[in-house]
């Protein structure tokens, strides 16, 4: 237990330079990005004095290793700037993301709970059927479910079930729970797709290991082999990639919350571009990358715990 | 011999595997019988189809292989045909098997305990927690494992390849199996701990009235250990007689060149690989004698007709043309 307490530290304390390389890619976005966000702000025909000044309220005079310092400074005590955008103009950044972000998360939660609850079980199937019709459709199903892009399959989803058969909410600002169904299964089918092989491709292997043999020759139940050793086994590789998965659900949610107009920061990030909203845009994807880099810790934790060969040392 | 009970009896076993290169005749044929309280060896070069005899008694010949002839019973009943539950039932309970590679023979993510637990469970009814822990240590002090409460508490891959084997052969005791299967039970190891495996083999066969089935590529081991040996070649069994007699008279000339080759009783590093020429390809079909390629003493005969078994004295049999007159070789 000890050993895994220092490996987290040891892992968490990898991620602090990822996370500064994170801030510096989201400070220097403003100034790879073409347009300047100042003429948005400024009233118009403003004069170049008028300009600056503004740009000197903002700090954007300083030099860029002082703005960036500054950056961080005010990063870890919360403060992620205010929004310059027409509607929300001068609110705090961070006010605004605490707003969306549990919306976001509701999406991710329940998409990756379905993309597992469909993934795992499915995949066993298929492996335990190795070849045969059942696990052939399955495949063809996982190829269709992950070629798909998922905008286009948001759209599908929607005319039928939302506008042919009116069974579920066409958008998401109802907020209900009918509502969240077509963006999180929208969201979820690719990784289910994923997983599904994943696990179909890890049970394969399981079985034909040594082991399994073994412990058919000691007469165990079938049952038993399948369902408590081989399953344990397998499952391992599929649960690790949980972490590697949150990434890909945030790359995901962002088109899907535009599809869907599900109001989390994915639509934050897609509404702030448009209006030239550079500190939200900054903040939400700093908060995203936050996540990214959570979800690989998770995934190193978790596979440390799950998996006894896993060093620790 | 006459009075023995036997155990395990195999006639005309053939097992073949189905490639889409074509089929491999791993066993061809094998008549092998095993009396109660006895020790056989099984000796033979790499690829002869050791491992194959053991894996096709327990019904676990792996895929794309499967059993296509002959007959196995055990106390009478036949296995090749008995229904999937009731084979299940024998295996562990009347049957169990110690396998080659103990490295990748546990369970990677269950601690030794439980995967013992779980034997003892199922085959002595065991469910209550101390008394099952109870037995676990017992079947782990049995083979020796020295501390067995924390080496309960490990995972596989903490132990070194002579636990796993112990532990191995643990797994297979706490079956109490009538018949045990062992096969190279001590190649992964180094020499010390091979012989005090061997001899914890053998002094628990004894001890349990169970017999074993020992296979090995050592001719020492053989001498050491087993009552009677049967030598295998390319999928069949060459010949078989009591230990004594087979290292004193052997008959077939490959039992013959395996023992020059070995140069003296008890060197336990003699490996079988000195005799000259190569195994044939068991997947092309061949009519006469598969050692013909290799023999001293072949004959016209040797690669048209396949030779039978015959007895040459009491309890020794060999396939070979040059005892199918019933006569020795040089006295005709
Ligand atoms: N999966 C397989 N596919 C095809 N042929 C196989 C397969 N497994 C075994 N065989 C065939 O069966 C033959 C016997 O194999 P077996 O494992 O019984 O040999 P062995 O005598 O145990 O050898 P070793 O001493 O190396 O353990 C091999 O020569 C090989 O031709
Ligand atoms: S049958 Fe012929 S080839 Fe085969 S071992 Fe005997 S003498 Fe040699
Ligand atoms: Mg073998």
């Amino acid at each position: 237990m000890a050993d895994l307490v220092s490996y987290v530290i040891r892992k968490m304390l990898l991620a602090i330079p990822i996370i500064l390389l994170a801030t510096l890619i989201v400070f220097l976005m403003l100034y790879l990005t073409p347009g300047d966000p100042i003429i948005a702000l400024a009233p118009p025909h403003a004069s170049v004095v008028e300009l600056d000044a503004i740009r000197d309220k903002y700090g954007l005079n300083e030099p860029a290793y002082v703005q960036y310092g500054l950056f961080l400074w005010r990063l870890v005590h919360g403060d992620l700037g205010i929004s310059i955008g027409a509607a929300t103009r001068n609110l705090d950044v961070s006010d605004l993301i605490v707003q969306r972000l549990p919306r976001t998360l509701e999406l991710m939660g329940i998409g990756l709970a379905m993309s597992y609850s469909i993934g795992i079980p499915l995949g066993i199937f298929s492996a335990l059927r190795h070849n045969s019709l059942g696990d052939r459709g399955v495949m063809v199903f996982t190829l269709l479910a992950y070629a798909m892009p998922s905008f286009w399959l948001g759209i599908l989803l929607m005319l039928l079930f939302a506008v042919e058969l009116g069974w579920l909410d066409i958008a998401g600002t109802t907020g209900g729970f009918g509502s969240i169904i077509l963006p999180a299964m929208t969201l979820g089918i690719g990784n289910a797709a994923l997983t599904t092989r994943m696990m179909r491709s890890s049970m394969l292997e399981v079985i034909r290991q040594d082991y399994i043999t073994q412990l058919r020759s000691r007469g165990l139940p079938e049952r038993e082999i399948i369902y408590k050793h081989a399953l344990k086994n397998a499952i391992l590789p599929v649960i690790t990639v949980i972490g590697l998965d949150i990434g890909w659900f945030i790359g995901g949610s962002v088109v899907v919350e535009t599809v869907f107009s599900w109001p989390g920061i994915g639509m934050l990030i897609t509404t702030s571009i448009s209006n030239s909203d550079f500190p939200v845009v900054q903040g939400c994807i700093l908060v995203l990358a936050f996540f990214v880099i959570a979800g690989n810790l998770v995934a190193d934790i978790l596979y440390a715990y799950v998996d006894p060969r896993v060093r620790l040392g | 011999m006459s009075g023995k009970k036997p155990v395990l009896e195999i006639r005309g076993l053939r097992t073949q595997f189905f490639l889409r290169e074509g089929i491999v005749t791993a066993l061809d044929g094998i008549d092998l019988t095993i009396y109660e309280n006895e020790s056989v060896g099984i000796v033979g070069e790499t690829g002869c189809g050791k491992s194959m005899t053991a894996y096709s008694i327990l019904r676990l010949v792996p895929h794309p292989g499967r059993i296509t002839a002959g007959s196995i019973k055990y106390k009478g009943s036949e296995l090749t045909t008995l229904d999937p539950d009731l084979m299940r039932s024998v295996r562990g309970t009347m049957i169990s098997m110690i396998f080659q590679d103990a490295s990748t023979a546990l369970d990677p993510v269950f601690k030794i305990g439980s995967q013992l637990g779980e034997v003892i469970s199922l085959h002595q009814n065991t469910y209550e927690k101390g008394e099952l822990e109870k037995k676990i240590v017992e079947v782990l002090e049995l083979v020796r494992i020295a501390a067995p409460k924390e080496v309960m508490r490990m995972y596989p891959h903490e132990l070194s390849g002579g636990m796993k084997q112990r532990v191995m052969i643990a797994l297979a005791l706490s079956c109490s199996p009538s018949l045990l299967i062992a096969d190279e039970p001590t190649t992964a190891l180094d020499v010390t701990i091979q012989g005090q495996i061997l001899k914890l083999l053998k002094g628990l066969v004894a001890k349990t009235g169970s017999s074993m089935m020992l296979i090995t590529h050592n001719l020492g081991i053989v001498a050491e250990t087993c009552d009677r040996v049967c030598v295998m070649y390319a999928g069949r069994i060459v010949e078989d007689a009591e230990t004594f007699e087979l290292f004193e008279h052997p008959k077939h000339p490959y039992t013959a060149g395996l023992l020059t080759a070995f140069p003296k009783l008890g060197e336990k590093k003699a490996e079988l690989s000195v005799i000259r020429g190569t195994v044939p390809d068991l997947m092309n079909p061949f009519k006469g004698c598969p050692f013909v390629d290799r023999c001293d003493n072949a004959m016209g005969i040797c690669s048209k007709q396949r030779p039978s078994r015959v007895e040459v004295s009491p309890g020794h049999f060999v396939s070979c043309h040059l005892w199918s007159g019933g006569e020795s070789p040089d006295g005709g």
